[in-house]
């Protein structure tokens, strides 16, 4: 699709955007007042608990719950057996699956019945008189040996077309880019190395456990409200699930508490409804942190294989990965996207991915920040490191001398735009950070990191109230101060103050479809439709204050916030303030709106370069991170202080997936750490203030050269901090995370 | 089991309710009272979003019973504020941009007030360490370390 001449990026001085303006929810959020997904109520509402799977792979032979439906307080109670049977579509069907198991449990914790009870309490000893019947299969855990030929087996017949004959079943995909000739490519190398790495799953974390309160009634309408990244996508999902129309379901999106991609699907929000429809009652479902750990997320585990051949002054002559990532028991790893980011920072003539999704017995696996890629930027950063360091050469030089610009075909196909990368690697060249001593014991770690950003459907209403303030309607969740974005993109186009803007999420009922938030979309998509949408409510602005001037349309043009007259009638009127045009809207047409719809397709892609310094305690194998900067491209920030909180929160989750966090399994195919105190995320003393550069090389595909910055910045930390702990260990670490026990015994092994 | 009659104060308002004896406190904070600004993150201890005062005292509310209020002061993050006049630490929060989602918020602000009220004058590991047992995913503490120690000095300034 072309993009309209008004959608490219023109130059201008911004009056609004670039300042660090207050967010609009930020008195609710500190005063306790904003309701979160847990915090909605209804009356007369039921509570609901979930029975999860002991075991890691069982065929389920039949469940027995009237004992618990007898129970005084009891409700109702759904298995599978209350679901309708999809059969058109894997994709849905395997989230209903996910959300209520079938025929076989596929992980621990996977849901096999839930009850509806008056309170939490009878529905929690419901629960212990549901009686499954089990027979307990082979498991697998790993995605190597997931993929080995005599692998216990999660599905048959699930293997596409590209998968070889003769492999596991397990095995579900097999994705390949690239260009040029990679053995010629090593033969012109100086050095060649090969080399494994490997990654643990890791969870989105985010603090609020998934909430959801269902009201359904016979009339085939109903009403949810949860805690999601895209209550569109809630609608749509659930109404396959449920065989409602998308119409009949409303779905209203709560202040959201945290995401990361784990918010992208649904887990509780069919079995609510189906609760609902069954009780005749509201339902309301919150998840434990242990169901949010055993049963929701995580991101892939990966094991990738390297290839990457040098010449002795930097040049890399040819880079090959073979990366393997288990998605848990259902179809979808992020490897493509693995396969398709690992090489993206550079400009190689020869360069080769080749992707394999696997399943094995954990949980579906869902998106986590730039999903797929900080795994493949730990195994291609680590590789070059090596190889830069082995050579003696200045690892920011050796990247700045591959690094991809315009013009280079990008290794997963497309030829790149204007792009930032460089800006980065010189900005960190030239950053005192780079010249600073280090002490013993301490290593100074580098990394670039990509990724693609989104556009998709998004839809936005910008409506004038008869005070002559604005409304802006907006159909995505606000996960880090999108409000206040809209809010000043809106004012900035209007050219009136920010105070005078109020953003809104709305409900499925008040807007077209949007997209969830994800992909870094939302500043840029949204932020374009709010654009386009305030450019059209100023035409029609215009439009009104030419006919109270007797003028030609096209003889007023909108400025500073107020609409005046142009050309030969210029300085015959006085300029008609917005405010002026809204007080005689009712007599000039009627109220005054613009809106907006689009699937924009010029979403910029956003590059990084993470500088850290760690030090390594050689009795114990502890990692302090002492210093730590990130350089990144934002297109242009709207709002200066979110954007470096995208910078610094990407990084420190970035460093709990290198230092500590890991999903770790016993020979019985169970999670041994489904808490917060044994899946440890970073807290406050781990870690040093996170320094940020905000570069700002426009995106040609946004009005304002708005980039996503959301995700590029959990994608470098990895390799960052394990080239780091590397130099300061003195030996090469290959495996996440880098905990104490594992640091200790390379440090023992050398 | 029968319920148990508690009578307490909760910012300041005399306050009674019936509970389980197995009752936490957050549970009866926000499913009896009506006070959802104290958040449960994990119900364990581990992740402070539900972080009250007992007595002066910065607790987990998820780890105190309903019953255990009994006689006791409670503050949580509902009584922060004076009337539309924000604390130091709600309004610095709001300016350094030291959240994103906002759900570790409330625990963070509760928590951050009961450190200045020990120690006016924290240094940034002090204030680092006290703030452990908060988690917040989105933001990497940043500019919730700088707004607490903004917070501080203006306090400083002003007593």
């Amino acid at each position: 699709m072309a993009l309209d001449d008004k959608q490219q990026y023109q130059a201008r001085q911004f009056k609004v955007v670039g300042t660090r303006v207050k967010r609009p929810d930020g008195v609710d959020k500190v005063t306790g007042k904003a309701r979160f997904g847990a915090d909605i109520s209804a009356p007369g509402m039921l509570i609901a608990r979930v029975l999860r799977s002991p075991h890691a792979h069982a065929r389920i032979k039949s469940i027995d719950t009237s004992a618990a439906e007898a129970l005084p307080g009891v409700h109702g109670v759904v298995t599978r057996a209350d679901f309708d049977k999809i059969t058109d579509d894997d994709f849905t069907a395997d989230i209903l699956d996910n959300c209520m198991a079938g025929e076989k449990a596929l992980y621990d914790g996977h849901a096999v019945a839930a009850v509806a009870a008056n309170s939490a309490a009878v529905a929690k000893a419901a629960l212990k008189l549901i009686k499954v019947d089990y027979d307990v299969l082979p498991h697998v855990t790993d995605v190597d040996a997931a993929m080995v030929a005599d692998a216990p087996v999660l599905h048959d017949g699930r293997a596409n077309e590209s998968v070889p004959a003769g492999m596991s079943a397990n095995v579900l995909s097999r994705y390949e880019f690239g260009h040029g000739d990679i053995e010629a490519g090593l033969a012109k190398a100086d050095r060649v190395i090969e080399r494994t790495y490997k990654t643990e799953a890791t969870h989105q974390g985010y603090i609020e456990p998934h909430a959801c309160l269902a009201q359904m009634g016979p009339d085939g309408q109903a009403d949810l409200w949860c805690c999601t990244q895209g209550h569109y996508m809630v609608r749509n999902v659930c109404a396959a699930i449920m065989g409602l129309d998308q119409g009949q379901l409303r779905v209203t999106a709560s202040e959201i508490g945290g995401g990361f991609g784990g918010k992208t699907t649904v887990f509780l929000e069919p079995v609510a409804l189906a609760l609902s429809r069954k009780t005749s009652r509201p339902v309301k479902m919150v998840m434990s942190r242990s169901e949010v750990l055993r049963a929701t997320g995580p991101t892939a585990s990966s094991s990738v294989d390297v290839r990457i051949g040098m010449t002795k002054d930097g040049r890399i002559t040819a880079g090959f990965a073979e990366l393997r990532y288990q998605g848990g028991a259902y179809p979808g790893s992020p490897v493509e996207f693995g396969s398709m980011s690992a090489f993206a920072p550079y400009d190689l003539d020869a360069v080769k991915t080749v992707g394999w999704d696997v399943v094995t017995n954990r949980p579906k696996q869902a998106a986590y920040r730039a999903p797929g890629a900080p795994m493949a930027a730990y195994a291609i950063e680590s590789a070059i490191d090596e190889l830069a360091k082995g050579f003696g050469l200045d690892p920011l030089a050796v990247r700045l001398k591959n690094a991809a610009r315009e013009g280079t075909k990008a290794s997963y196909g497309p030829t790149f735009p204007a792009i930032g990368l460089e800006a980065t690697l010189r900005a960190a060249k030239d950053h005192p950070h780079w010249a600073a001593p280090l002490g013993e014991n301490q290593g100074r770690g580098v990394a670039c990191g990509f990724w693609f950003n989104f556009g998709g459907d998004t839809c936005v209403s910008l409506n004038i109230t008869p005070d002559g303030t604005v409304t802006v309607s907006e159909g995505n969740p606000d996960i880090g101060g999108s409000r206040a974005s809209m809010s000043m993109m809106a004012a900035e186009e209007l050219g009136i103050p920010y105070e005078q803007v109020r953003t809104i999420v709305a409900d499925t009922g008040s807007l077209g479809q949007n997209e969830v938030t994800d992909g870094s979309r939302v500043t840029f998509a949204v932020g374009l439709a709010t654009i386009e949408a305030a450019r059209a409510a100023k035409r029609e602005m215009c439009k009104r204050a030419a006919m109270v001037w007797g003028i030609e349309e096209d003889a007023v043009k909108w400025e500073d916030g107020a609409a005046h007259p142009a050309g030969e009638n210029a300085g015959k009127h006085p300029p008609m303030t917005l405010k002026d045009i809204a007080a005689v809207a009712s007599n000039t047409g009627g109220p005054i709106a613009g809106h907006h719809e689009a699937n924009p397709e010029g979403a910029g892609v956003s590059f990084a370069t993470h500088m850290v310094d760690t030090e390594v305690d050689p009795d114990t194998g502890a990692v302090k991170i002492l210093r730590y900067t990130v350089f990144q491209d934002a297109g242009k920030a709207v709002h200066p202080d979110y954007v470096e909180g995208q910078f610094q929160g990407g990084a420190v989750q970035g460093i709990g997936w290198a230092l500590n966090e890991e999903y770790i399994y016993g020979d019985d195919g169970v999670l041994q750490n489904a808490g917060f105190l044994d899946y440890r995320i970073p807290v406050a003393s781990d870690l040093p203030m996170i320094d940020t550069v905000i570069l700002e090389i426009p995106n040609p595909g946004h009005p304002y050269g708005v980039r996503g910055v959301g995700e590029t910045s959990i994608v470098p930390p990895l390799a960052a901090v394990a080239n780091a702990v590397s130099e300061a260990a003195g030996v090469r670490m290959t495996q996440l995370p880098m905990s104490p026990p594992k640091v200790l015994k390379a440090l023992h092994d050398q | 089991m029968s319920k148990v009659h508690v009578t307490t104060s909760i910012n300041g308002d005399p306050t009674e309710f019936l509970c389980e004896p197995d009752e936490t406190l957050l549970d009866v904070l926000r499913d009896k009272l009506g006070m959802t600004g104290s958040k449960e993150g994990c119900g364990t201890g581990d992740c402070g979003a539900c972080s009250v005062t007992l007595d002066g005292r910065l607790v987990c509310s998820c780890l105190v019973l309903g019953a255990e209020a009994e006689g006791r002061e409670v503050s949580t993050i509902e009584g922060m504020s004076n009337g539309d006049q924000l604390h130091p630490l709600q309004r610095k929060f709001i300016e350094h941009a030291a959240l994103q989602c906002g759900i570790c918020t409330p625990g963070l602000l509760v928590a951050a007030k009961s450190l200045l009220e020990q120690n006016p004058d924290p240094t940034e590991e002090e204030t680092r360490y006290w703030l452990a047992g908060n988690l917040c995913r989105c933001t990497g503490y940043d500019k919730i370390i700088r707004a607490v120690m903004d917070a501080a000095q203006e306090m400083r300034e002003a007593s």
